[in-house]
């Protein structure tokens, strides 16, 4: 079941210049799609359009050939670069997390959470360990996509192979699909099964 | 490296403490940087890596004096042999030291751009500040824009522009080069090499290690409020053979393009620092005095380091 962008376009204002311009993608199940780009080249906007937070002016988004559930929880997860505007600052991280699927202990573990930190506020977490969270949550809805946008680029070294070695090993006992937005072509050879360059790659 | 020459910047014991309210009345002090050594000679620039939390941007906030009220600093800070007041700080702060803040929202928003890197000075700077932001990749109509119009690199390359624009001996940069491409990435920090080879000295705080090892003369590693190694960024080029402390190690591990290895366990949280070493719990090499007493800072192999084991 491939996600896929066929011949996408978008624009933030009706009168501004097409940010992304029949542009097409396709990320298979299983497999981890790099996506490097400099700035400005629409990275951040075509994973809000996969992930259904944008629809696109002209072209389709599609799951399976079908357009995404508009109804449900969306099998398309976005990981967003900063974690601190991702999470209520009301809740403490056990809503946070139980709002996406029941909590066990074995998982927890897994997912690199200590528990006394269920009970604490997102200020009271560090921004890789909040990160945790978001990758927790997002694992935790059963989702078959996972869309990460920068998440790592905040974070020091150990910290980003910890939340990496986390994600790939979920998604690959899961067969998910990975988009992982990153400026780090390092980190994208790392990870990554295929390497896409927006900028290299002319819109067709 | 100039070791002979005069340190234009010295901290030593420097600790950062923060006093806030526990239950009720009660106050309690937490400790965010304790006992940190670094020092910054003319026409260096030098690099502090280190894990997030660390208090890396709270190193550039106790120098420029910035910190909050509630902040306690105690130790030493000397800018050209003269210790650091705070009367000093104000005087010297945005045209001795200037600082590239790490977070966009210290644009002014109702301000546009052009007028905001022009800063105070008369007559405006502005033929130099055009310059800055051609080499900086900014169109011309940015002058024009502003900050919530620019994306995120354009921002940082704005800031970075101020802190260029002002001429002063000691750039702090905290993080300036998230969300701009490698090539701008590069071009601003080359400006900063340029900036040290002229003998003006950067501060250049980062985590992207790889970016650097190449512009930097030295790197001090953070870790939980302390300076755990300085070492000659030729060392990181060499790989951990050539580094001294177990967490530098582990951080050169943990690089995509040598490893990807993560050291287990966290990084302790102020206010519940171990008592000794900070580093202890997650060392390989600790033994019982490790855990009982903060290493000393001792000098091996010219660089710094703050580990018994250190070889």
């Amino acid at each position: 079941m491939p996600l896929e962008a066929r011949n996408v376009f978008f624009r933030y204002h009706r009168k501004s210049p097409w940010v992304l311009e029949n542009r097409s993608l396709t990320v298979g199940r299983g497999e981890r799609l790099a996506l490097l780009a400099p700035s400005g080249y629409g990275k951040t906007t075509l994973a809000l359009l996969l992930a259904g937070y944008l629809q696109p002016a002209r072209g389709e988004i599609l799951w399976d050939g079908k357009p995404l559930p508009a109804k449900g929880v969306c099998p398309v997860q976005l990981i967003w670069q900063h974690p601190e505007k991702a999470v209520n600052p009301r809740w403490r991280l056990r809503k946070v997390l139980e709002e996406s699927g029941r909590l066990t202990e074995d998982r927890l573990a897994s997912f690199g959470i200590e528990r006394a930190w269920l009970d604490r506020f997102p200020r009271e977490l560090s921004g890789g360990e909040l990160q945790r969270f978001c990758v927790a949550r997002a694992l935790l809805s059963g989702a078959e996509y996972l869309i990460c946008d920068e998440i790592s680029a905040m974070l020091d070294a150990i910290t980003q192979a910890q939340l990496w070695n986390v994600v790939l090993e979920e998604a690959e006992k899961r067969e998910m699909g990975l988009l992982v937005v990153t400026h780090n072509r390092r980190l994208a050879e790392r990870i990554a099964s295929r390497v896409v360059d927006l900028s290299e790659e002319p819109a067709q | 490296m100039t070791q002979e020459k005069e340190a234009l910047l010295e901290i030593r014991d420097l600790s950062v403490s923060f006093r806030r309210y526990g239950r009720g009345l009660g106050q309690t002090e937490l400790n965010v940087i304790s006992d940190l050594h670094l020092t910054v000679f003319p026409g260096e620039v030098v690099a502090i890596a280190g894990s997030s939390g660390s208090g890396k941007s709270l190193l550039a906030a106790a120098v420029l004096g910035i910190l909050p009220g509630n902040a306690a600093v105690r130790g030493h800070m000397r800018y050209r042999g003269r210790e650091l007041s705070a009367e000093r700080q104000r005087e010297l702060r945005g045209t001795e030291i200037a600082l590239v803040p790490q977070s966009v929202a210290f644009l002014d928003p109702l301000m546009k751009v052009g007028r905001q890197a022009d800063g105070h000075r008369k007559p405006y700077p502005t033929g130099k500040r055009r310059a800055l932001f051609r080499r900086l990749g900014l169109p011309e109509e940015t002058e024009r824009l502003y900050p919530f119009q620019l994306s995120g690199g354009m921002a940082r390359r704005v800031l970075v522009s101020t802190a260029l624009l002002a001429g002063a001996a000691l750039i702090i940069a905290d993080e300036p080069t998230p969300g701009m491409s490698l090539e701008q990435a590069l071009e601003a920090l080359s400006m900063f090499r340029e900036m040290a080879n002229e003998g003006k000295s950067v501060l250049l705080i980062t985590h992207d290690i790889d970016l650097a090892l190449a512009f930097a003369d030295r790197v001090a590693v953070f870790y939980a409020g302390t300076t755990v190694e300085t070492a000659p960024a030729a060392d990181f080029r060499r790989g951990p053979e050539a580094l001294r402390h177990p967490y530098s190690r582990a951080l050169w591990r943990a690089l995509p393009q040598n490893g990807f290895q993560p050291a287990g366990g966290f990084q302790p949280y102020a206010g519940n620092l171990p008592k000794g070493c900070p580093f202890a719990p997650r060392c390989p090499l600790r033994t019982a005095e490790c855990e009982e007493k903060m290493p000393p800072v001792t000098r091996v192999r010219g660089g710094e380091v703050r580990c018994r084991h250190a070889t």
